[in-house]
């Protein structure tokens, strides 16, 4: 199995894990504290009208899906201000939006769309060279942005009123945070696929959250763990011969499961 | 104590849905007062504090806090805000989220706290009689102890004025004693401004009395006469107002 580690796909793949695992360690923990999953569901998808574009106009379907989930982030955060709808409805309308976005162009696109099936379920061992530059500069922005304004985000995303109060730019760092976790879905979904990006995004932050109770504790377990999971998701994946992205958050997932069932034994 | 205005309301209306909820308001704290302003359920109590803050912008009138308009001189008051309009179950230690109120002292993008700063995060607590949390998770607070930190939360900053909407509502009775004794300290080195709906609670060291049911009844003074009352409560209420230093109303008025 460890002859595995000679190719450059499966180098590839395991980097690409590692990278993804970084970016959604430290905006998942963002995203299970402040309880935006829903929200983080709907810039995933949405992500699919833009690999639809990208299909359309013969240019890169990541670069599609980075300028789809920027835009509906930002769509729904201004949406949320503005409109007075519930942010239920208004992730509703452009979870669906952005689908069917997606399927019109694609359907637009003359000839077959080869790799759809890997946007949508994600196919780690076959992430180019390119995407991987293009994964270390999006975690390289995450890491900066995040690290300049930890306080601030932080409280922003625990008191939105009382930030308000004593005059942080609340509206504005809630949009930097919308943004990096589209730039996060961007990446997620060359390891796992659009449909499959929360759960990565959720699940390692979540588990991470039981064993600590401080914010960047939680970052940095949630990273380890992201990291554990894609890697052994990859072996196993390769192993057994059966999907990387599926088996990724199976992996994530029975965990998961084992931790809530220990904490309900110890409650006992 | 000068006469300046702290606080200066004028001619503040509201509605919201097509309910009239502030009526004609004018209200002037003065430095160094200890404000209560009571009144009903419903009355208005917290709109009148968010629209004074600024974070409900009003139909008509004008707002002054220390001489400038509300978005730009609020990060200099103290706001304690009816509890629960947070979570509670966040991964916050009890010091974190007192330092968290000197953010909007801070300018520059890279904001980061010093040894100053834990200072004065640990000076709070301990104004509040809570220094021995700090280390603890807020979830693991009772909601006596949650109140106290919100306080201490919104006295970090060192504020020229202290906002606080219904602060005891989580709070014990034999605790409540000691609760106001600690605001009756603070209101010695500055102006606070308290809202209740519980009238019983108004103690010896409230300087000046209003009455708020969409409309404001005030006098300038501690004393809380019967027209006030009626007013506010449309309904007669036993008033004490002399040889009972500590309560100036004996029991709260029926329902109406």
């Amino acid at each position: 199995m460890l002859s595995l580690l000679g190719y450059t796909f499966f180098q590839n793949a395991l980097l690409a894990g590692v990278l993804a695992s970084i970016a959604c360690g430290i905006i998942g923990t963002f995203v299970v504290i402040r309880r935006m999953v829903a929200i983080s569901g709907g810039i995933s998808h949405a992500a699919f009208g833009g690999i639809g574009l990208g299909y359309f106009l013969g240019i890169e379907p990541l670069l599609g899906a980075l300028g789809f989930t920027v835009g509906a982030a930002l769509t729904m955060g201004e949406l949320e201000q503005r409109a007075e709808q519930h942010m239920d409805t208004l992730i509703g309308a452009v979870w669906a939006t952005g689908m069917a976005l997606g399927i019109l162009f694609i359907y637009l696109t003359p000839g077959f769309a080869p790799d759809l099936f890997g946007y949508l379920f994600g196919n780690i061992l076959l992430v180019p060279q390119g995407d991987l530059l293009l994964m270390l500069v999006l975690v390289v922005v995450i890491i900066i942005t995040v690290g300049l304004l930890f306080n601030d985000l932080l409280a922003v995303t625990f008191d939105p009123e009382y930030a308000t109060v004593i005059n942080l730019p609340v509206e504005r760092l809630m949009l930097i945070l919308l943004v990096l976790i589209a730039l996060t879905v961007v990446m997620l979904i060359q390891v796992v696929g659009i449909i499959l990006v929360i759960a990565l995004l959720t699940l390692p932050a979540a588990i991470s959250r039981e064993c600590t109770a401080q914010v960047k504790t939680m970052m940095l377990y949630a990273v380890l763990l992201g990291i554990a999971f894609t890697t052994a998701g990859i072996f196993l994946s390769a192993f057994l011969n059966i999907p990387s992205g599926a088996t990724i958050i199976l992996v994530s997932a029975a965990v998961y499961g084992g931790v809530l069932v220990k904490k309900r034994l110890a409650g006992r | 104590m000068t006469d300046e205005p702290v606080i200066e309301v004028e001619d503040l209306w509201l509605s919201r849905k097509g309910e009239v909820i502030l009526e004609g308001i004018n209200l002037r704290v003065l430095q160094g007062d200890f404000f209560a302003i009571i009144g009903p359920n419903g009355g208005g109590k917290t709109t009148l504090l968010k629209v004074i803050l600024g974070l409900i912008p009003p139909d008509r009138g004008t707002i002054r806090i220390l001489g400038g308009l509300p978005g730009d001189k609020r990060h200099l008051l103290g706001y304690v805000p009816q509890l629960r309009t947070f979570d509670f179950n966040y991964p916050l230690s009890v010091r974190e989220m007192v330092l968290s109120g000197l953010l909007g002292r801070k300018t520059g993008i890279f904001k980061t706290f010093n040894d100053a700063d834990y200072r004065l995060a640990d000076k709070a607590l301990s104004t509040m009689g809570v220094a021995h949390l700090a280390d603890r998770t807020i979830r693991n607070l009772s909601g006596g102890e949650q109140q106290r930190v919100v306080i201490a939360r919104a006295l970090v900053g060192d504020p020229k004025v202290l906002l606080l909407d219904e602060p005891t509502v989580f709070v014990d009775t034999p605790t409540e004693t000691q609760f106001y004794d600690i605001l009756g300290n603070l209101a010695r080195s500055m102006t606070i401004v308290l809202v209740t709906h519980d009238i019983g609670v108004i103690i010896s060291h409230v300087t000046k009395v209003a009455c708020l049911n969409h409309r404001l009844y005030t006098h300038d003074s501690k004393e809380l006469t019967e027209d006030m009352i009626q007013g506010a409560y449309k309904c007669p209420v036993d008033i004490i107002a002399h040889g009972h230093p500590h309560r100036v109303l004996r029991q709260h008025p029926p329902e109406e």
